[in-house]
């Protein structure tokens, strides 16, 4: 008993003790990082870049600042850029706060955000990167959807919608119960594809019919497993289920379109195709590392954003960019 | 009555009595098919998740997925600034959350006089152990964060987690406190023992196992959690560790979190490798608290 007891109050011991080692060691090394930091700070230009940038914002924006950040990691070493996901609505509220130099966004920024940046004293510079294809997806087995008009969507995803079957879209189809499969009330998805189809971000149908969901992957699960589904999500995520599903061309008011690089790029797939964002803080513009990233993120989007699913910007988008940071 | 037991029966009662004997061993039998049951969808649910977290996962198990920080790529993405942002962050934890709760359980049943104050007091902290994790992210925001301007840091982190599970370390201290015979405390304090050195040497040794069974149990609690974590603002995409307590971090939770909201599939395949090391830390801890548990009843 005595040994067990000793030998365990020497191993909590010694737990504790190394858990204030590593604390001291911590708090010397931040003195260290943090001289360092000045020492770049004082020295030209033609130093390393060293410093710190946030970014948070829009999950939908993530793996193209993702991508960005870890290529320019890879040249700049000791730039530690971190990205999070708060969100959209959440990253402008930190980023009207002062506290990023880079906010993510799947959608403009609002009126009343920007309001708040202005009473902080934060100005920022809007730069679009890449373009989403929002894409409306059914079963493969489904063969009598050939294409869908905005207003036929309109009908289905209208608040207090009365089409239940496929045959309420159009006669001729199935008289089958139309099974819809949503992005949930917090994702920009959700908020740009009730603007465009019902006028009114936020305002959809939320009865028995549809499943909403915060997660692209079981959208695209729920469309798959089921025969009479109708789901939409980013064109990411068909990009990478495309067996497993069956892409509708949209009519716009100029006949139907698939969504596909070169209809989103040129942008004749309309409504449904939306720019990303990044915003960034014009005081953290002072500060090289912030610069180099966003000079960066500029250069190398068009390349980056297609990698990891998205469309690249005519060329002339991302000139206009750049003529903005000047 | 005996005579009536030996005498030989009316064979009417006799299979009237058969009869209700096969009836009770029926439902005997019904009844343990019933709970055998209930204890098997329990563990198939179990065996079938680790079975398709087994099979997605072990051939992204390579020893790549260790050194590499998070990526675009899949090939070349990997948890080491979550694994390395959770080890640190339950290395600050638990001497804080450890002295704390240790410490607020030896006042409650030690030196608390009984009365409705303690009641409360109790009844507060049973309480504040249902307590969503959520909340305390909420907390911490407020607190750690905003208040003491410590940012979205790993002593954020580490504080918000240790207000998450000090009223689990606190409740299970009690309870181990409370199991060590009275006899101890009286036979230290007669030979002129103050009340400290009554706590220190005669009543912390023998609840020590207890104690750190409530610990390693409440940090398995930790470093499962993201809620809290999401909320303070940790981190998704971090390439770097943290060399200093005030840096930004991420932890392992998150970094499954965001492997599995990829579309790619490969990601998938690596968050299944990411559980599947979180699972092995989980049974780690949780055997090493069976084993001290074990100890402790042996020796009591």
């Amino acid at each position: 008993m005595k040994r067990v007891m000793s030998l365990i109050t020497i191993l909590s011991l010694t737990f504790a003790l190394a858990a204030c080692g590593n604390g001291n060691n911590a708090a010397n090394n931040a003195k260290v990082t943090n001289g360092a930091q000045e020492n770049a700070g004082n020295t030209t230009e033609t130093a390393a870049l060293t410093g710190t940038i946030e970014i948070d914002g829009s999950s939908t924006v993530y793996p193209i600042t993702e991508a960005v950040a870890e290529e320019f990691g890879k040249e700049n070493k000791d730039v530690r850029v971190t990205v999070g996901v708060s969100g959209t609505g959440g990253g402008f509220k930190r980023f009207a706060a002062g506290e990023t130099a880079i906010s993510n966004a799947s959608r403009p920024i609002k009126d009343a955000e920007a309001e708040l940046a202005k009473t902080n004293g934060v100005e920022y510079i809007e730069l679009e990167v890449a373009y989403d294809g929002l894409s409306v997806l059914v079963n493969p087995e489904n063969d009598w959807v050939d294409h869908l008009t905005t207003a036929e969507l309109h009908e289905i995803f209208k608040p207090g919608s009365t089409v239940m079957k496929w045959s309420d879209v159009r006669s001729e189809w199935p008289a089958e119960d139309i099974k819809i499969f949503s992005p949930g009330a917090d994702s920009g998805t959700f908020d740009y594809f009730t603007e465009t189809i019902n006028d009114e971000a936020q305002a959809s149908r939320n009865d028995a019919m549809v499943t909403f969901s915060e997660d692209d992957n079981t959208l695209v699960q729920g469309v798959e497993g089921e025969k009479y589904a109708l789901g939409y999500f980013g064109f990411a995520y068909y990009e990478e289920n495309k067996d497993k599903l069956k892409l509708v061309p949209i009519d716009g008011g100029t006949g139907p379109i698939s969504p596909s690089a070169e209809t989103i790029n040129d942008g004749t797939y309309a409504p449904l195709s939306r720019p990303l964002y990044i915003y960034v803080n014009k005081a953290f513009m002072d500060k090289p590392e912030v610069k180099a990233f966003v000079d960066y993120f500029l250069s190398n989007a068009a390349e980056l954003s297609e990698e990891v699913g998205y469309i690249r910007l005519p060329q002339e988008k991302y000139d206009e960019g750049a003529a903005k940071l000047q | 009555m005996q005579e009536q037991l030996f005498s030989p029966k009316d064979p009417q009662v006799l299979k009237a009595e058969k009869l209700q004997i096969a009836s009770r061993r029926k439902k005997d039998s019904s009844l343990k098919l019933l709970f055998i049951a209930a204890t098997s969808i329990g563990i198939l649910a179990l065996i079938l998740l680790l079975a398709t977290i087994l099979v997605d996962g072990l051939s992204s198990l390579t020893p790549d997925l260790f050194k590499n920080y998070p990526s675009r790529r899949a090939a070349s993405s990997g948890l080491k600034s979550a694994l390395v942002g959770t080890i640190y962050m339950v290395l600050i934890m638990v001497p804080i959350s450890f002295l704390i709760g240790v410490g607020a359980a030896i006042f409650m049943q030690e030196y608390a006089k009984k009365g409705w104050i303690t009641k409360i007091i109790q009844l507060n902290i049973s309480t504040l152990a249902g307590v969503p994790s959520i909340v305390y992210g909420i907390l911490g925001l407020t607190i750690f964060v905003r208040g003491l301007q410590l940012d979205r840091s790993l002593l954020s982190g580490a504080l918000t987690m240790s207000l998450l599970v000090l009223p689990v370390i606190i409740v299970s201290a009690q309870e181990a406190i409370k199991a060590v015979p009275n006899t101890r405390r009286d036979a230290s304090l007669a030979l002129g023992a103050t009340k400290w050195q009554t706590v220190q040497r005669a009543v912390l040794p023998s609840a020590l196992p207890g104690i750190l069974t409530g610990v390693i149990l409440a940090v398995s609690r930790a470093i499962g959690e993201t809620a809290p974590l999401v909320m303070i603002g940790a981190l998704t995409y971090v390439a770097f560790l943290p060399d200093n307590v005030l840096d930004q971090f991420t932890v392992m939770p998150i970094q499954i979190y965001n492997w599995i909201s990829k579309p790619q599939t490969e990601f998938h395949d690596l968050a299944a490798a990411g559980i599947i090391v979180l699972l092995v830390m989980l049974l780690v801890l949780n055997m090493i608290a069976v084993i001290l548990r074990n100890r402790f009843q042996k020796n009591l």
